[in-house]
């Protein structure tokens, strides 16, 4: 239960993220998260592969690998077998060729000697031991004549089960050797012993047969443990093996083991007879090499595909995010205007409430002091009649200024009907220019026309259009000091099949707080001289008239407003009333 | 010179009592209808040189007061009054057959032009 939760958890934390946020962490989270899912739904299958490919191209190479030493072993051990097999057989031969007494007789020992030197080699010396385990005759090269052999335990061994022998030993002699005794008993009912020694390096001889690599070993154990030929690494003859030899088998048997040189090595155990163990001992690191190249190699190709895979899912997690910042951009930007045109809207749809709750009254106020202007007039000449007709003038004045306010008002807040024509637009901000012409002079304003004289025409509405560049006109000449400059562009956008016009000037420019409310109406920088209402009814015309503007200004270098229109007006725009 | 007959239509009884007022100071018979309905019964029962009407009333629209007015006696000028900023009202009443339209607040002297032009033979 406990773990299911924590893999939901886990699960969770991966593929969440935080949806109603729209900071850059957010991309972020996500990125690593598809990173993350997506290498390791790659990673995981190419990893397991590589795994199991990797154990079974091992377990069919350590097969591979122990064939050869297992025949080895076991053509070594037949090699041993046959030799001691034949060293004693030859040896019960003389045995029972023989009599006692010819055996007895040194000339014949040493002709049987010489004869078994150069038949089967290896071969040291022969002697004849009496029942009581007196050597009575001898041939070799030492002088044992007389020794007494009764005490010792190989002379019990063999008067039990007629044949011995010897484990390697070094003797009276001091160098390594095995004795071979075989029991004789004549039809008479005597007893004698027949004792030959062979000399160990034909045991050396027969590992060197097998022509082993120099970072390899072969060598016999006993029964103890003693090692019964020399080792190239685990110790002289006679020494302790150690390696740990196993008892009671019966086969080749082969292992892997650490030996006491900290080695991985593989080593088969093959027993020769009942009396030793033929041991052979490889490093796993020489069989192996091959393999270790492999796994190399195999690693290598892992680790260029894992690469490739995280290389691919970093790329197309990049552009999947990148795609969906993008395109979470776009719906809050789009949201955004429309929340701009919705503001828009419900404050003129306010305003113009407003104002026709006001224009009723205001229509009273006006006949009222009308009429009091007309009785005033009318009356005969009293005290003061001058001054009842001046104020009731400026009544009437105060009203006309309210008049105007509320009918811009309506203005901006109903739709105008828009009359379209064809028209030049580079005409049209000629005239406009001519209103301000005397104030630019007065002022001594620097007006710059870069007016493209190729624009086509474009079928607008001229009145509609004069009134926004009037308002970015006279926005432009509040802006600039006396002496500055405005500039004029005109341009045909080929791509977006629009005409461009743009206005700038290097006066005070905007910060970006009023840059955010220059289109909002009552939104003014001019200090009780304007109704802020300019921008924002001349955003509802360029609306109206199916073009945009956009704004480009910077606090003390100077604003550009740029209309874009289309060459042909929005047809809709004539028949629907919208309301901005 | 025979006195002009104006009827004026509007709801709000403060601008038309004014403006009656200041209308027959200026030499010209007014009499007041105060909606559409009375209006029209007023028109039918008694000449009238000129029709003022507001577009804007309670009841009876405007517009529908026009219409009904040039059923009756089409020759008869209809000068419209709006509240409204927009020149949709106004125009739509021109189509209709009004002789123009002056918007609210006006001035008096513009609507003794208006007149003047409306009626140019009673005034001449």
């Amino acid at each position: 239960m406990l773990l299911r939760n924590l893999w939901h958890k886990a699960v969770n934390a991966m593929l969440t993220f935080p949806e109603d946020s729209t900071s850059p962490q957010r991309y972020v989270t996500l990125k690593r998260n598809i990173i993350l899912i997506m290498s390791l739904v790659c990673i995981v299958p190419l990893a397991l592969m590589a795994g199991i490919n990797y154990r079974q191209y091992r377990n069919n190479v350590e097969s591979e690998i122990k064939r050869p030493i297992h025949v080895m072993a076991e053509d070594t051990r037949h090699a041993f077998e046959l030799f001691i097999e034949e060293r004693l057989s030859t040896v019960r031969f003389i045995a029972s060729a023989y009599t006692y007494e010819e055996l007895r007789n040194e000339h014949t020992l040493q002709r049987v000697l010489r004869t078994m030197r150069s038949e089967f080699g290896g071969f040291i010396d022969l002697g004849l031991i009496s029942s009581t385990g007196i050597l009575m005759a001898y041939a070799g090269p030492y002088d044992l004549l007389g020794n007494d052999y009764s005490q010792q335990p190989s002379f019990h061994e063999v008067s039990v089960r007629g044949v011995y022998i010897s484990d390697v030993f070094m003797g009276y002699r001091k160098f390594p050797h095995v004795v071979i005794i075989v029991q004789r008993m004549a039809e008479d009912g005597r007893t004698w012993f027949i004792r030959a020694t062979i000399d160990t390096g034909r045991y050396e001889a027969l590992i060197a047969t097998m022509a082993l690599r120099p970072e390899s070993d072969a060598f016999l154990v006993n029964h103890a443990g003693i090692l019964q030929t020399n080792s190239r690494f685990y110790g002289k003859v006679l020494e302790k093996c150690p390696l740990e030899v196993p008892t009671g088998i019966h086969s080749t048997y082969i292992t892997q083991i650490q030996d006491p040189l900290g080695q991985d090595v593989l080593v088969a155990f093959a027993p020769v007879r009942a009396d030793y163990t033929l041991v052979i001992v490889k490093p796993l690191s020489v069989l192996l090499h091959s393999f270790y190249a492999l796994k190399g190699e195999m690693l290598v190709l892992f680790c260029v595909g894992a690469f490739g895979v995280i290389l691919a899912v970093v790329g197309v997690a990049d552009m999947l995010v990148l795609r969906i910042r993008n395109a979470d951009e776009k719906r809050s930007r789009a949201l955004q205007e429309l929340q701009h045109t919705q503001k828009l809207s419900s404050i003129g749809r306010l305003a113009a409430g407003v104002a026709h709750e006001i224009n009723n009254p205001l229509a009273i106020i006006n006949e009222k002091a009308g009429l009091m202007k007309d009785l005033v007039a009318l009356s005969e000449s009293f005290e003061r009649q001058d001054r009842f007709l001046a104020l009731t003038e400026n009544i009437l004045q105060s009203v006309e200024r309210c008049q105007t306010i509320t009918h811009r008002l309506l203005g901006f807040a109903k739709r105008i009907d828009v009359q379209f024509e064809e028209l030049s637009i580079n005409n049209v901000l000629q005239d406009t220019l001519g209103f301000l012409e005397r104030e630019s002079i007065y002022r001594q304003i620097d007006i710059q026309r870069d007016l493209d004289p190729s624009l086509p025409t474009l079928v607008s509405d001229k009145g509609q259009l004069q009134q926004v560049f009037l308002n970015l006109l006279t926005n432009a000449f509040a802006a600039v000091e006396n002496g500055g400059c405005i500039c004029m562009r005109t341009r045909y956008d080929e791509k977006r099949k629009r005409i461009m016009a743009t206005i700038e000037d290097n006066g005070c420019g905007m910060n970006d707080e009023v840059q955010k409310h220059i289109f909002d109406p009552f939104f003014s920088t001019k200090k009780g001289n304007g109704t802020g209402l300019g921008l924002s009814i001349t955003y509802g015309i360029i609306q109206k008239l199916g073009g945009d503007i956009q704004v480009r200004s910077q606090a003390g270098k100077g604003s550009a407003f740029t209309i874009a229109l289309p060459l042909q007006g929005l047809a809709e725009a004539t028949n629907e009333r919208t309301e901005l | 010179m025979k006195k002009l007959n104006i009827l004026l239509v509007d709801d709000e009884q403060e601008f038309v009592v004014t403006l009656a007022e200041r209308l027959e100071l200026r030499g010209y018979g007014v009499s007041i209808s105060q909606d559409g309905e009375a209006a029209l019964q007023r028109f039918i029962h008694q000449e009238f040189d000129l029709v003022i009407l507001d577009l804007m009333m309670p009841g009876m629209n405007g517009l529908h007061v026009l219409a009904r007015i040039k059923e009756i006696r089409p020759q008869i000028p209809v000068l419209l009054l709006t509240g409204h900023g927009s020149t949709r009202e106004g125009t739509e009443g021109m189509r209709l057959g009004a002789f123009d339209y002056l918007m609210k607040p006006l001035r008096i002297e513009d609507l003794i032009h208006k007149i003047k032009q409306a009626v140019p033979l009673k005034t001449a």
